[in-house]
């Protein structure tokens, strides 16, 4: 199992209580706003805390009430897409995606360079521009490439598409899928739209207060 | 009395040298304020604003008390470097950092905060360690706010009257600053070197609250800055 995650988070008027788990492909959570769905992605990527559980990405505990384990944010190995994208506004598109590229003779399983990835998401002309100079479907693909140079071995994603128009979301819809299997690792997509939902995922859990009210295994091969 | 330009350029240079203190020690104590919560941050936070609000003599006395002859941080320069602050260049420019800290750390420190906490949770969630996240995220997109702080620290500083003149004294060509001779030669009846001063000061002072404000709104249109 690619990621496997069973926690419980106490929030101010619910209790999160999370078992997921994913071998490839993208599984969404869909819920309305206040569900808890940031906050699960936030908990896995380690910019919060759950209240007790464990977390595993690749056969690796990187969080664990019981064992007291909880390996940092920059160990875990997780790409992280913003809602609001969080491009780094002083600096330019390159310089943005560059951002997060190990550093030489880490470890890393693929031999990416920045213009592989601005290639592979077109956005090579906008090299050296800033994110205001950019529109919205450009920013979330810089977003993208951002997270994919760190060469994650998870992608969270929350909320990737809702700040678009319909155009641009369908198109971003296709490349994400696109994307996904052609990187070969797992996807976790927040939305509050069932249709996407329903359009990208492999699995779907929806959720409702922190419980996972219903979920849904299809099989996109058909 | 002729016309005397020294205290013009000691002035600049306990401005300068006051803003270069000022500047190293506030944007890290400041970083540490913004991002950490701790027992008694309150307390520190108050003694570190404190100089902006208590009268200049009251600062100029704290600070004989403690650098004079027997004062603990006097008698510790006395005795391990064989030198002295009071009545010297040194102890103005000591007394101008003290009194621009707080607006330069207040400035600084709501820079900060402002910054978007996303743009930082990105960059950790990109491999970076805090450090790196400090000096690539935050600082330059605090900017703004630390450049606006260093104008006020540099102003003020070159304005501070009383409690220089309590630390480092009126003594013409060695600590004798412009605030301090625009003072004593009206009090001695040369208004004119008096209004000379006055004019030079005012200009100064003048240029760097348009110098700040211009870049404030080209900042605002330019590349540069918080937000996007």
């Amino acid at each position: 199992m690619m990621f496997k995650a069973h926690f419980r988070k106490k929030l101010p008027t619910f209790e999160l209580d999370v078992d997921i788990s994913l071998s490839h492909g993208i599984l969404v959570l869909v819920g309305p706003s206040g569900a808890g769905k940031t906050t699960i992605l936030q908990c896995v990527a380690g910019l919060q805390t759950p209240s007790w559980g464990e977390i595993n990405i690749h056969g690796k505990t990187v969080f664990s009430s019981e064992r007291c384990q909880d390996v940092p944010i920059r160990k875990r190995r997780i790409g992280y897409v913003f809602q609001d994208y969080a491009l780094f506004s002083h600096m330019t598109v390159e310089k943005n995606v560059m951002y997060g590229k190990p550093k030489k003779g880490s470890t890393s399983n693929k031999v990416l360079t920045v213009s592989n990835v601005l290639e592979m998401l077109k956005i090579e002309h906008l090299r050296n521009r800033y994110p205001r100079q950019i529109s919205g479907g450009e920013k979330q693909r810089v977003a993208l490439a951002r997270a994919l140079m760190t060469e994650p071995e998870l992608l969270l994603l929350d909320e990737p598409l809702s700040a678009l128009d319909q155009d641009t979301r369908s198109t971003l819809q296709q490349e994400l899928l696109k994307l996904q299997a052609r990187w070969q690792i797992p996807f976790i997509v927040v939305t509050h739209d069932v249709q996407e939902a329903e359009m990208l995922g492999d699995q779907i859990i929806k959720l409702d207060q922190g419980k996972q009210e219903f979920f849904k295994k299809l099989d996109k091969a058909q | 009395m002729e016309f005397s330009f020294i205290p013009i350029i000691l002035s600049l240079k306990v401005a300068f040298a006051s803003v270069i203190i000022v500047t190293c020690c506030s944007i890290p104590i400041a970083g540490l304020m913004a991002k950490h919560e701790f027992l008694g941050k309150d307390v520190v936070e108050s003694i570190i604003t404190l100089p902006l609000v208590l009268p200049p003599s009251v600062v100029g006395f704290m600070l004989l008390v403690f650098f004079g002859k027997n004062g603990p941080l006097g008698k510790l320069l006395e005795q391990w470097f064989h030198t002295r602050v009071v009545f010297t260049l040194a102890g103005a420019v000591i007394a101008a950092a003290v009194v621009a800290f707080p607006l330069m750390y207040q400035s600084v420190k709501v820079a900060i905060e402002s910054v978007d906490q996303n743009l930082e949770k990105a960059a950790r969630t990109l491999g970076a360690r805090e450090l790196r996240v400090f000096f690539t995220i935050t600082l330059p997109l605090a900017l703004n706010g630390i450049i606006a702080g260093l104008v006020l620290a540099f102003a003020r500083s070159l304005g501070e009257f009383g409690a220089t003149l309590m630390i480092a004294g009126n003594i013409p060509g060695k600590t004798q600053t412009m605030s301090l001779a625009i003072y004593f030669a009206n009090e001695a009846g040369y208004t004119g070197q008096a209004s000379i001063l006055v004019m030079i000061m005012t200009v100064f002072s003048f240029l760097a609250i348009y110098g700040l404000n211009r870049w404030g709104k080209g900042s605002k249109r330019g590349s540069r800055g918080g937000g996007e």
